[in-house]
């Protein structure tokens, strides 16, 4: 992996003529988790996908730009809600898909050390159908690892998980992402609070910084800082319009 | 009663209400030969129903997978180029508008009386909806799924191979099973209007002379023809889908 860098964002986002968020300054500190917060609707995942450079539906005005000065394209890989496992390939084969699909060779060494990583070694030649829902969260973090990009971007990819397992996955991620420049869109408080080094909350007229507890991430779940800085982050989310 | 004993009960059913339709319309043989007459004149005339059954079988396997390869090449062609879809789509649909019966006189006149023009028959038929269940099946993709290859640097052609086709199996299996059916059809239509060979051919010259029990045998042969082929396509059919659902 090349060394982290961090990604500023700056501008304003329209959609047809109406605009989505105005003012908009987003950092992401390198080898840091930002955690991205806000109502539905209001443009958390169109932030994600500017960075990434997807298309999206309206016009971006502004920059976004690493720290280096480098293109964040080809540095940066991508995380869903859905697992976006292939069901027709192996979860090894599914690993390597981005060797693949460049047309390289793949490396499965390193896949499968990867797989270790996240706790699937014995079930490497299982085809998704037959893992559940949180060890299919895995293997897409597995994936996500043997891109072994400096940028990793996460849209909410563990809301759809029990409460259980939801924990284990943040700890696995916050483990094996570590050093690496994280951005996660979640719609949860206690989640943002657990992993971010940093909370930013969107709204329409642009990026409030959130005050995240003293102690480094990941918290403890019963961490009573943690417990009270989420606490009144859901509070201004309720708040905010 | 076992599933696998249901064909069989139906098919003495169907044989059942025919003897009847006979017996209450008292039709003479050469309107409605009974079924036992039809075995009779069927078996007798065996090997020459076997012959034509040979011809249009391969008329009809060389259509399908003919038409199957056009038309599954075409939607990734189509599927691939966008703006060529835009362009070539609405013309494929107007094409579907012209009944490929009327067409089978002049691909006679083009390519003669022999199996070509039955099996062009065949592949016009099955073309259109092989192409159109494949291209849609093609074009279906989660978005999601074609994001995170773009992030990881695909290039169209290995999205189009990796995801792509795989995703859209299910959809060419649907387009198969109705080639499967559709095939038969289209070989028989060009042996009417122009052959020597072939079921069609021998079901046209058997009315044309009364024989109506050889005509009935020969129908039958059609129709068994087109369920083996069917069944044989829905299993491979059923391959595809496995496969990129579960297997």
């Amino acid at each position: 992996m090349s060394a982290p860098t961090s990604i500023a964002l700056r501008g304003s986002y329209r959609i047809a003529d109406e605009m989505l968020f105005d003012g908009v300054a987003l950092t992401m500190p390198a080898g840091e988790w930002s955690c991205l917060l806000g109502r539905s609707g209001v443009g958390k995942s169109t932030i994600l996908r500017l960075i990434l450079g997807l298309e999206t539906a309206g016009q971006f005005e502004g920059t976004i730009a690493a720290g280096d000065g480098k293109p964040i394209g080809g540095r940066a890989s991508y995380m869903a809600q859905s697992d976006l496992l292939l069901p027709w390939l192996s979860l090894r084969e599914n690993v390597v898909l981005g060797v693949r699909l460049r047309g390289e060779r793949p490396d499965f060494d390193k896949a499968d050390a990867m797989i270790a990583q996240v706790g699937l070694t014995d079930d490497h030649a299982k085809k998704p159908g037959a893992l559940s829902g949180g060890m299919r969260q895995r293997a897409a973090l597995a994936r996500t690892l043997m891109e072994d990009c400096p940028i990793v971007l996460l849209d909410e990819p563990f809301s759809a998980l029990d409460a259980g397992t939801r924990a284990d996955m943040q700890d696995l991620a916050a483990r094996v992402l570590a050093g690496r420049t994280v951005l996660l869109v979640t719609h949860d408080p206690a989640e943002a609070c657990r992993l971010g080094h940093h909370v930013n909350v969107l709204s329409a007229t642009g990026i409030a910084h959130w005050p995240v507890p003293e102690s480094a991430p990941i918290r403890g779940v019963d961490d009573p800082e943690l417990l009270h800085t989420q606490a009144s982050l859901l509070s201004h989310l309720r708040g905010a319009a | 009663m076992t599933r696998g004993w249901y064909p069989l009960g139906a098919g003495l059913l169907g044989l059942g209400l025919w003897q009847a339709v006979v017996w209450i319309t008292g039709a003479p043989h050469f309107i409605l030969p009974d079924p036992w007459r039809v075995a009779k004149v069927g078996f007798e005339n065996r090997a020459l129903i076997a012959e034509h059954t040979l011809i249009t079988a391969t008329e009809v396997a060389l259509g399908l997978l003919i038409g199957s390869l056009l038309g599954a090449l075409t939607a990734i062609q189509l599927a691939a180029s966008p703006r060529l879809a835009r362009l070539t789509l609405p013309m494929l649909v107007f094409t579907q508008a012209v009944p490929v019966f009327a067409l089978a006189p002049i691909l006679t006149v083009w390519l003669g009386y022999g199996m070509a023009s039955k099996i062009a028959m065949a592949v016009l038929i099955i073309y259109f909806p092989v192409t159109s269940a494949f291209h849609d099946g093609l074009t279906r993709v989660p978005p999601a799924l074609l994001d995170l290859a773009e992030t990881m640097g695909a290039s169209p052609s290995q999205i189009m191979r990796r995801i792509r086709i795989p995703h859209a199996l299910p959809s060419l299996a649907s387009g198969l099973k109705l080639a499967a059916v559709y095939a038969p059809i289209g070989a028989v239509i060009g042996e009417w209007v122009g052959s020597s060979k072939g079921l069609g051919y021998l079901m046209l010259l058997a009315n044309g002379r009364a024989k109506v029990d050889l005509m009935f045998a020969s129908l039958i042969a059609l129709a068994v023809l087109t369920v083996v082929l069917h069944k044989a396509v829905s299993l491979l059919a059923q391959r595809l889908t496995e496969f990129s659902r579960f297997a």
